[in-house]
């Protein structure tokens, strides 16, 4: 029964939510707290990655304001974009845009997606997200904490 | 099974040219038509005899000493019919397939004999009739999975074949001359009037030979070795024909012998079906669902279908000699029925299969795919046949295996405690094979037939021509029979079970009419009903989907998701191997896989993958352990007999001398 007892003692752990931040765009779906996202690293340091992670962890629990990852874009209604766009991940990116269900929203995240960040100009860079696809939300922050991910989404779920 | 198995159509035994096309032609359709006359005769015989008085025959003169004799009762009607129903779909279906394949002559004479060898076996009645048909039935099978015999896979097979078949028959003759000396002659009727007087030792003695030659006849675990070698590597017609009609007469020795004329036996014999029948369905159909090559599959399936046959026998004979003999006519029906519906879903089965042949010259799974839109007709016979193997409902196999569940469940649980443990494990084992069979026939049909071509080969597939898709309609059209309206076989049924003696002869089977309905038991289900209601809800579900389209916003083409890249190719697709894997690996202590992963780097740096070899292979494991030390041992001992043949014939000469000797010695 150790596991009962360490239930109470860790008590609870998922930080207090906010009040809702102000919606910047209505849900894709017209469906309030209803958000499945599509996340592509389209050339990030994961530095982004690991903060997507901590955002959707119990402890941040992003999936309380109705934003869940999906496994694929056909089940999605948003793209997740990290990282500036690399050669190599350029066509990949358009591809999982295109193949996303319109009405779409594209969130780029970090400062990398938002304007190249510290790898602009590399020579393997083709830019950032916005020069490739149309940015609906950006979250800056290099890399932005789970917290502001988080308001970044609750902008668009609309909770 | 990793092993490509390429075949090329044989080349034309004689000189090319239309000419001799057009004469190949007219030898092909005078075997098949000769074929599928003797085939139409047997099933119409049979069906006499079925519905009309027993008959006998002797032919004094034909054989010499005993004269050949036969005869005709319900029972053997039955095998007769439903062998010649599966030689008429293969006859027609061999007229276009042998002209296809340019067979040689042999085969297309081996052909007719090998059914009216089949036809012989069920109808003989005496011993040395049996034997005499049953060897026929052997030798000229042999010869027709030797067709191909310049492939050393034939070869091999061909011999693997030989031995066992033939093991087999001694084993089944010992067995037959022990019954007839301890009883009164040569003749079935008499030995069925002196059984009461024969020993236990006896009875016992000819119950566990016949159980080995017609068990190795049938498929059974452990002497079904020979089955997923000659029935792939036959031509499919003939596999057609030992996978449907053959092995069923491993199945008739069983219930002619053994339950029927050694009359009901002790408890043990029933278990003991059961035993085999379970431990051969279970084990033929995890060998089926990881098998990559089409017809090796189908042949698994065969053990695993004659297992459940068999098991189904066995409960009958427990139950009825537990005293229970309506749950034993139950399962009797299961019995009987799965036997017939095996025979329409694997003709069907290995002839579509016959068609992917010889359109592709591929029964590799990883290498087939995108048939359907080539082969369309082919594709949905074949679905027919995977439906009915894989014992859904509105499938061939789903009204028998729905009575043998039905009995098991409802065998009396207060009888004795063998019955209590047997049956709640059987229902396991039953349950098990159905749900294995569905993975198995999804892969067969999806990796097989949908998707993208995996190889230029399954690219070009042509359809059949019109004389192979008649034979195979045929099949669908009784596997149509089975799956929706076995109120058609009641009549045989009834018939049939009134001459078995395990139910005591007065209990009455399940009425099959529109709803099946058990005796005596809780449980009804109409099959005809359940299609009716999938036709109706077929119809609604398209009639809303049309009348919703006015109702959207009008579709969008986009590009089809390939997880990024550019394009969907075929390499990305799911393949046989990668569809059992799972299962493979939760059976992993059973199958023993032999995998093997290979990594090779890049001579630069250690971080970078050149490439992956995958590498997996799949023996039987029963044929390892069990057929291995036993063939050792053979050519050990043979070795050590060769010793005494050096080859001088004055040797040889004084062995036959001493042997005389020692003969009369003993016999003085």
């Amino acid at each position: 029964m150790s596991w009962i007892g360490k239930i109470g003692r860790v008590g609870r752990m998922v930080e207090p939510a906010h009040n809702a931040p102000e919606t910047a765009i209505s849900p894709p779906t017209g469906v309030i707290g209803s958000l499945q996202l599509r996340h592509v690293d389209a050339g990030s340091c994961n530095g982004c990655e690991l903060e997507i992670s901590g955002a959707f962890s119990p402890v941040y629990d992003a999936e309380r304001f109705g934003a869940r990852l999906v496994a694929s874009p056909r089940h999605a209604d948003a793209l997740l974009a990290t990282g500036v766009v690399t050669h190599n991940m350029h066509q990949p990116l358009l591809n999982t845009l295109h193949a996303v269900p319109e009405p779409r929203v594209v969130i780029a995240v970090g400062d990398c997606a938002c304007n190249g960040g510290v790898f602009a100009n590399g020579y393997g860079v083709l830019g950032s997200v916005s020069d490739v696809v149309p940015v609906d939300v950006e979250v800056p922050g290099c890399p932005p904490t789970p917290q502001q991910i988080i308001n970044a989404l609750r902008t668009v779920t609309g909770r | 099974m990793t092993a490509a198995v390429h075949t090329t159509p044989v080349a034309p035994a004689f000189g090319g040219g239309p000419s001799a096309a057009r004469q190949m032609g007219g030898e092909a359709a005078l075997s098949g038509g000769l074929t599928a006359v003797l085939g139409a005769a047997g099933l119409a015989m049979g069906l006499s005899v079925i519905f009309g008085e027993p008959r006998q025959l002797r032919i004094g003169w034909l054989l010499p000493l005993v004269g050949v004799s036969f005869d005709l009762d319900p029972l053997g009607g039955l095998f007769i019919a439903v062998t010649g129903a599966v030689s008429i779909a293969v006859g027609i279906y061999a007229v276009g397939y042998a002209e296809r394949e340019h067979w040689a002559r042999f085969p297309l004479v081996t052909l007719p004999l090998f059914v009216a060898g089949m036809l012989l076996v069920p109808a003989a009645g005496s011993v040395t009739t049996f034997l005499l048909a049953w060897e026929l039935m052997a030798a000229t099978s042999l010869v027709l999975v030797l067709s191909e015999h310049r492939r050393a896979a034939v070869r091999s097979a061909g011999v693997f074949y030989a031995v066992m078949t033939q093991l087999g028959f001694v084993a089944i003759l010992l067995a037959l001359v022990v019954l007839s000396a301890a009883g009164s002659g040569d003749d079935f009727g008499a030995i069925a009037a002196h059984a009461d007087g024969l020993t236990s030792h006896t009875r016992t003695t000819v119950f566990l030979l016949t159980l080995m030659g017609f068990g190795s006849k049938a498929g059974l675990l452990p002497l079904h070795a020979w089955l997923p070698r000659a029935h792939p590597e036959a031509p499919s017609p003939v596999s057609a024909l030992m996978s449907a009609a053959m092995v069923n007469m491993g199945v008739y020795g069983i219930i002619r012998i053994d339950l029927q004329l050694l009359g009901p036996g002790p408890h043990w014999w029933g278990l003991t079906l059961m035993i085999l029948g379970a431990v051969s369905a279970v084990f033929g159909v995890l060998q089926a669902s990881v098998a990559t090559d089409l017809k090796q599959l189908l042949a698994y399936s065969t053990t695993e279908n004659m297992g459940l046959v068999t098991l189904a026998l066995g409960a009958a004979a427990l139950l009825s000699s537990s005293g229970a003999p309506t749950v034993a006519a139950i399962a009797m029906t299961a019995a009987i029925l799965h036997l017939m519906s095996h025979a329409a879903f694997k003709t069907l089965g290995f002839l579509a299969a016959g068609s992917v042949l010889s359109a592709t010259g591929l029964r590799d799974l990883d290498k087939l795919g995108g048939l359907a839109r080539r082969m369309p007709a082919t594709t949905v016979l074949f679905g027919i046949a995977a439906l009915g193997a894989s014992g859904l409902p509105l499938g061939a196999g789903f009204v028998s295996e729905w009575l043998l569940l039905q009995s098991l469940i409802h065998s009396p649980n207060d009888a004795n405690t063998l019955l209590a443990l047997a049956m709640p494990l059987s229902v396991g084992a039953v349950a098990l094979t159905s749900g294995l069979g569905i993975a198995a026939m999804v892969k067969a049909f999806g990796v097989g037939f949908l998707a993208r071509p995996r190889s230029a080969a399954a690219g070009a597939a042509r359809e059949a021509p019109a004389s192979m898709l008649a034979g195979m309609t045929l099949a669908a059209a009784a596997c149509a029979v089975f799956a929706v309206a076995p109120v058609l076989l009641g009549p045989t049924l009834g018939q049939v079970l009134a001459v078995l003696p395990t139910l005591g002869g007065q209990a009455s089977g399940p009425r099959l009419g529109t709803f099946l309905r058990l005796p005596g038991v809780p449980g009804s289900i109409s099959p005809a009903v359940l299609a009716a209601a999938l036709v109706i809800a077929v119809v609604l579900a398209l009639g809303m989907a049309r009348w919703g389209v006015r109702h959207r916003p009008s579709a969008v083409v986009a590009p089809l998701w390939a997880c990024g890249a550019d394009a969907l190719g075929p390499r990305m697709q799911y393949t046989a191997t990668s569809f059992a894997e799972p299962l493979q690996r939760v059976f992993d202590d059973v199958l023993r896989p032999d995998t093997d992963v290979e990594v090779t780097h890049f001579a630069e740096s250690r971080y970078l993958v050149e490439k992956v070899t995958y590498r997996t292979r799949l023996e039987d494991p029963v044929e390892q352990r069990f057929y291995t030390p036993v063939v050792r041992v053979v050519t050990t001992w043979a070795q050590w007999v060769r010793r005494a043949h050096n080859g001088s014939i004055h040797l040889y000469l004084t062995y036959g001398a001493l042997w005389m000797l020692i003969v009369l010695l003993v016999a003085r």
